[in-house]
């Protein structure tokens, strides 16, 4: 109850802890009920875990799901992560390793992918392999892989429940009668430890080769959904596909990286002001680092 | 780089936040207080409790200010500063009728046992600009009563701060049916995440944190024929204080350690029969129905649209509409009224997406390609403008 005089929390400073909140934002007890949940998804690969999702200082639909695994796990020692599209300088990153850094002080962060022990993106995965001493989470904005097809929540959990999936195959034969290929792009379905369909959140096509069998635990957190799934390490992940119809990353073949001449990283177009495009790699600090080593060779 | 603006990076946000903090004051002016903020905007701080669903006027005036008056915003930052605080327990349960009413109506009589109480609203004044009042002068309160109660209402005899509810008289005519003692653990939304179907009391809790506006929308659509329930007419509603008790950890007796303000309506009407009784020949007694809504604060039109809702919810969870509507569909009415989560998506759209723009670009290229080839058999492929993220 507030009455009046109630003690009002000082104003934020920039770069100092935040006084009057908790390590890591959270109160404790909802840190662990978040840990819980992911303990649970990890345990049932690709299965959605309901949580009581709390609401932070980043608004819904910004990566709030991502930061509560974050939040719950990070400690003294970390090192931390954060991506945007592959860009550590994004302005929603900056934002979020901000936030870390104000209320979780021990905490260090760091653009470099293979010093991080903890990894949130949203829509990418980084080029370089992950370690099996590395977590990386995921932000999800619609959990839901038969959203698509299926928008009542009690019906995809039934689906979902007896592996019923058949709806969701017939979708994509669909799209191939009608378009002469399976054209869902980013967010590509997945099928996980052949049991649970699952979304591997917007990442591009090109992300999910990667996630079979790897080292890393993967975390996926949907804030505003209200659900945390997991690839454990060494997990079969399988995007969806016919034998006649196989899955296929995106190519960019005669395209390479305007910056690092790169040719074999996923490749984001930008316009130029002459109605012409060029390509850069969506991973900064892959790219960063693969400067610095030609500019070193050289 | 035309790309780098968008990646701006720590140097803009940091820019940005310089501009946002800097109030846009003119110099010399004063920062308005927390108390002016709470006096003199507390419909704008009961809604922010309400939706922020914190009970915390200080804060939701702070917070109000701090967002210039961004009603979306500033019930956010209350609901962000709520996960910060421990779940210590559950209050204990309190009846309506416990409430010290300030204002208190019923539409479904003309008089009512305790009276009717119009107390403190904007109902029946005319909405003038009181344009001769435009400069500001400092307040002379009117002379009060002398125990500085509100005034007793009409036919209420000796007024003593509390009221009958309109539902007990309902029932003790027989109209609507007994109450029934609930003893189960009631959900908590904001420790488990909603799972459709939900149950009554989960739907409850989903509504009173709903954002006002989109409450009204639904609500209002239920009301012009799109689904809705039976019940339109309002028994009870009552604007007051509420006390906050519960067991003293040392002692296990129920200690009451405040109150607080909220808005509570009652809304009864004609069931309709179920449809099984319909034909077989036996005489259903004909029975009124009652739904909820409760609301922090002095919010009136929330607290009816929750009512209206909670009927239409109520409807749609038996099974009993024909046709169903938005507003009889749980899942479309919890999933999309919560205005912290539908802002923000809303809003998240704002933020970079040139990955999944960009992976999308490829389909339709490789599209649009095959489509070129004589030889292919399909048409033009569609240029799939859905942002992928929703696919």
């Amino acid at each position: 109850m507030s009455a009046p005089g109630h003690t009002l929390p000082a104003a934020a400073v920039e770069t100092a802890a935040l006084p009057g909140y908790n390590y890591a934002f959270l109160d404790e007890l909802s840190k662990k009920a978040i840990r819980r949940a992911t303990l649970k998804a990890v345990a049932i690969p690709g299965y959605q875990v309901p949580f009581g999702s709390r609401e932070l200082p980043i608004a819904r639909g910004w990566g709030t799901g991502g930061l509560q695994l974050t939040l719950s796990l990070i400690g003294p020692g970390d090192v931390v992560k954060v991506i945007d599209q592959g860009a550590d300088d994004s302005v929603n990153a900056v934002n979020i390793r901000r936030l870390i850094e104000r209320t979780a002080p021990d905490v260090t962060t760091t653009t470099e992918t293979a010093a991080a022990t903890i990894i949130q993106s949203r829509h990418r995965i980084p080029e370089l392999k992950l370690r099996a001493d590395q977590i990386m989470i995921y932000q999800v904005p619609l959990p839901e892989p038969l959203r698509v097809i299926e928008r009542r929540e009690a019906e995809t959990r039934r689906m979902h429940g007896e592996a019923d999936y058949s709806r969701m195959w017939v979708a994509l034969y669909e799209d191939i009668v009608r378009n002469g290929r399976i054209t869902r792009a980013a967010g590509y379905p997945v099928l996980v430890h052949h049991r649970h369909i699952m979304s591997p959140s917007p990442v591009p096509r090109w992300d999910l080769p990667p996630l079979h069998m790897a080292e890393n635990l993967s975390l996926y957190g949907a804030g505003r959904e209200k659900r945390i799934y997991a690839i454990p390490p060494f997990t079969d992940v399988a995007p969806l596909a016919f034998d006649d119809y196989p899955f296929a990353v995106e190519a960019f073949p005669g395209r390479r990286c305007a910056l690092c001449g790169s040719e074999t990283t996923f490749l984001v177009p930008t316009p130029d002001e002459h109605g012409q495009s060029y390509d850069v790699c969506s991973d900064t600090d892959w790219c960063a680092a693969n400067r610095q080593q030609k500019a070193s060779e050289a | 780089m035309a790309y780098t603006s968008v990646r701006a990076g720590a140097e803009a946000i940091a820019a940005a936040e310089r501009l946002i903090q800097s109030p846009g004051l003119e110099n010399g002016e004063a920062l308005l207080e927390l108390r002016q903020v709470r006096n003199q905007f507390r419909a704008a701080v009961d809604q922010i409790m309400g939706e922020g669903g914190l009970y915390a006027p200080d804060l939701a005036a702070l917070a109000l200010r701090q967002a210039e008056g961004d009603m979306a915003e500033a019930a956010f930052m209350l609901r962000a500063y709520r996960s910060t605080l421990p779940r210590l327990g559950y209050a204990h349960p309190v009846r309506g009728d416990e409430m010290e009413v300030v204002r208190r109506i019923s539409s479904a009589f003309r008089d009512i046992p305790g009276g009717q109480l119009l107390g403190r609203t904007r109902d029946y004044t005319q909405r003038l600009l009181d344009l001769d009042r435009q400069t500001a002068n400092a307040f002379v309160a009117p002379e009060r009563s002398e125990n500085g109660h509100a005034p007793a209402p009409n036919g209420a005899g000796s007024w003593s701060g509390y009221a009958k509810k309109v539902s007990d008289t309902m029932r003790a005519m027989g109209l609507i049916p007994p109450l029934v003692d609930q003893t189960a653990e009631p959900d908590d939304i904001t420790r488990h995440s909603m799972r459709f179907p939900v149950r009554r009391p989960a739907w409850l809790q989903g509504l009173a944190r709903g954002e006002t506006g989109a409450l009204v929308c639904l609500a209002y659509s239920a009301l012009r024929g799109y689904g809705g329930g039976d019940h339109g007419t309002i028994a009870d509603l009552r604007v007051g204080d509420l006390p906050l008790r519960v067991t003293h950890p040392f002692t296990n007796q129920p200690l009451t350690i405040g109150t607080y303000r909220v808005t509570e309506c009652e809304m009864t009407g004609r069931e309709k029969p179920p449809a099984t009784a319909a034909g077989n020949g036996h005489h259903q007694p004909a029975m009124y129905g009652l739904s909820y809504g409760l609301v922090f604060g002095q919010n009136e039109r929330k607290a009816i649209s929750m009512s209206v809702l909670d009927s239409a919810l109520m409807a749609g969870a038996g099974g009993g509409e024909e046709n169903p509507a938005p507003a009889n569909d749980q899942e479309m009415v919890l999933s999309n009224t919560d205005g912290i989560e539908s802002f923000g998506f809303v809003e998240h759209l704002k933020l970079p997406h040139f990955v999944t723009f960009g992976s999308g670009l490829q389909v339709t290229e490789q599209l649009n390609l095959a489509a070129a080839t004589p030889a292919n058999g399909h048409g033009p492929g569609p240029a799939e403008d859905v942002d992928d993220e929703f696919r």
